[in-house]
């Protein structure tokens, strides 16, 4: 499998408190990763490193080396917009503009100066299908995607991230709020997106994570304890703690 | 014990109120019982002072309307500058300092803005425009728009700071830059708060006394021309009030018809204000 990022050596600070210890890891393209581990261990200080969503926290510092197709992302040179459009990111409390339907998607490329009614026209309905919510709205894309459920405002949060063509997706913990059946919808729609992108989904539910996912990484206190494909970490894992935290023995 | 008193003083504010009103009614039907409406809605010159009395409240709806329009020209920038600045680029210590500071401003009694328009901006314009006349509508209208700075950037900060940050990751994500966050989603999501806060300040703006009282001389005339003195509603009647009209006369009345029309105009501004403001609460609450 190709790497998409390569994690070296990363240390994250919030100020004086670290976050993240020397972690390394490979993540590789067109494939689902999933990032598990107990509350407060770093997984969304670690995903957000991936696309430099943590330079808005005052009091962040980032050592080591984050490689974007062999590229530091963290170097000088990089333009940090660019690198946010290229790795869309979903959160986990859905966060739809209190605008339109169609503008939510739409907004990401009015920001890149496209004024096109009939290209963005076209992304909007791309992108909606792509989330697999095109059926439901198509038929009131100029109503508040605040009308929307829990569960397809997630999807629309999908389709704003997959209009401005990003290479890769960052889930984090994506159906943490949402019923059980919108999660499934959610999952079905992951598993088909990993045939074009690298996905890196943080969750708290292990089933989730050994449905979905092909390779996981189980961090615990900062640290990556573990990282190795899905199906070997369920059935063998090789640290005893990454075998107490599936098992539930803590959580 | 306490909650009785609370609610006899709330009465009370309600009883007053009433009262207010009531006198303000009484007072205008029987204005109106001599003037006709219709003169005062169109007629074009106002002159109940003199011995060719003419009762037409256009000349000081004009001259209301245009220190209100110079005013908002200039806080209505200025303030939502400055809340966006504080609300999307400041640093937490700087917007619970500067916060405070601003609506030091507010405090001032208007008064003394009355005499800084009049002995200081005004001479000051006049080095830049030789035709303005010592009393004029332009600076009392920029005074007043000082003034009014605080208001629209504290609420219209308030509102968006109010904004969940949850909206601003989602811009960030999509690769907006700060100001696009700040322009394309903070900006719309607070709409209805920093809508609120500009009617607030037209309506503060429509209400101001003293600065217009002192600086843009009390000569009602229909016109728009910000060089000229003119005369705002609640500069004529601080005019007449101050003056020895006896109670009970035609000129006496005006006060509570110009009052009454000031009313309804302010009323109607914080009903919008107030109901926007609510459907704000709505979408985040
Ligand atoms: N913005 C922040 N400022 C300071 N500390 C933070 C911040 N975000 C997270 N942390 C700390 O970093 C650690 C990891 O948090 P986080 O990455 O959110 O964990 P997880 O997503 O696994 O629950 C926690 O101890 C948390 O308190
Ligand atoms: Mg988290």
């Amino acid at each position: 499998m190709d790497a998409a990022f390569h994690v070296q050596k990363l240390n994250v600070f919030y100020g004086k408190k670290q976050a993240l210890r020397d972690v390394n890891m490979e993540i590789p393209a067109k494939a689902v990763t999933a990032v598990i581990g107990p509350s407060g261990c770093g997984k969304s200080t670690f995903v957000r490193c991936l696309n430099r969503m943590n330079d808005l926290v005052p009091g962040f510092r980032v050592e080591g080396s984050i490689l974007y197709q062999g590229k530091d992302i963290y170097s000088r040179g990089m333009d940090v917009i660019d690198v946010r459009r290229k790795i869309g990111m979903v959160f986990q409390k859905p966060n739809p503009f209190p605008k339109s339907i169609y503008e939510n998607i739409a907004y990401g490329l009015r920001i890149q100066g496209v004024k096109n009614k009939e290209k963005i026209d076209t992304v909007v309905e791309e992108s909606l299908k792509k989330a697999a919510i095109w059926e439901e709205v198509k038929d009131r894309l100029p109503q508040s995607a605040l009308s929307l459920s829990g569960g397809q405002q997630q999807r629309l949060c999908i389709a704003r991230a997959l209009a401005v063509a990003p290479e890769v997706l960052l889930l984090d913990e994506p159906t943490s709020a949402i019923d059980p059946i919108a999660t499934g919808r959610i999952e079905e729609l992951l598993r088909e997106l990993k045939e074009s992108y690298t996905i890196v989904i943080v969750t708290h539910n292990m089933q989730q994570a050994a449905r979905i996912s092909d390779i996981t990484g189980f961090f615990l206190m900062g640290e990556l304890v573990e990282f190795d494909p899905t199906s070997r970490m369920f059935t063998n894992p090789k640290d005893s703690r990454t075998e107490d935290y599936i098992t539930g023995r803590f959580g | 014990m306490i909650e009785g008193a609370l609610f006899l003083s709330a009465l009370l504010s309600v009883f007053i109120t009433v009262g207010i009103i009531g006198v303000l009614l009484f007072e205008t039907v029987s204005f109106f019982g001599e003037v006709s409406i219709l003169d005062f809605l169109t007629d074009t010159e106002w002159t109940p002072l003199f011995a060719d009395k003419h009762f037409g409240i256009l000349p000081l709806f004009t001259g209301t309307f245009l220190t209100t329009l110079i005013a908002m020209a200039v806080s209505l920038p200025i303030g939502l500058i400055s809340a966006i600045y504080l609300s999307e680029y400041a640093s937490d210590r700087l917007r619970t300092t500067a916060k405070p500071f601003l609506e030091i401003l507010a405090a001032i009694p208007t008064v003394v803005y009355g005499y800084f328009a009049l002995l200081f901006v005004t001479p000051l314009l006049q080095k830049i425009i030789p035709d303005l006349s010592g009393f004029n509508a332009l600076s009392p209208g920029i005074v007043m728009g000082i003034m009014i700075i605080p208001i629209i950037s504290s609420l219209s900060e308030d509102a968006m700071h109010a904004v969940p940050n949850g909206l601003r990751e989602g811009g960030y994500a999509l690769g907006s830059t700060r100001l696009q966050v700040a322009l394309r989603v903070v900006l719309p999501a607070a709409f209805s708060g920093v809508a609120a806060s500009f009617i607030l300040g037209i309506s503060r703006a429509v209400g101001e006394t003293m600065i217009v009282a002192v600086a843009a001389g009390l000569q009602p005339r229909l016109t728009l021309n910000p060089f000229v003195p003119v005369e705002t509603v609640t500069a004529y009647i601080v005019q007449v009030s101050l003056g020895d009209t006896p109670a009970g006369t035609i000129e006496y009345r005006t006060i509570f018809a110009a009052g009454m029309s000031l009313f309804v105009v302010t009323f109607l501004l914080n009903i919008i204000s107030y109901s926007l403001r609510k459907r704000f609460r709505e979408v985040y609450e």
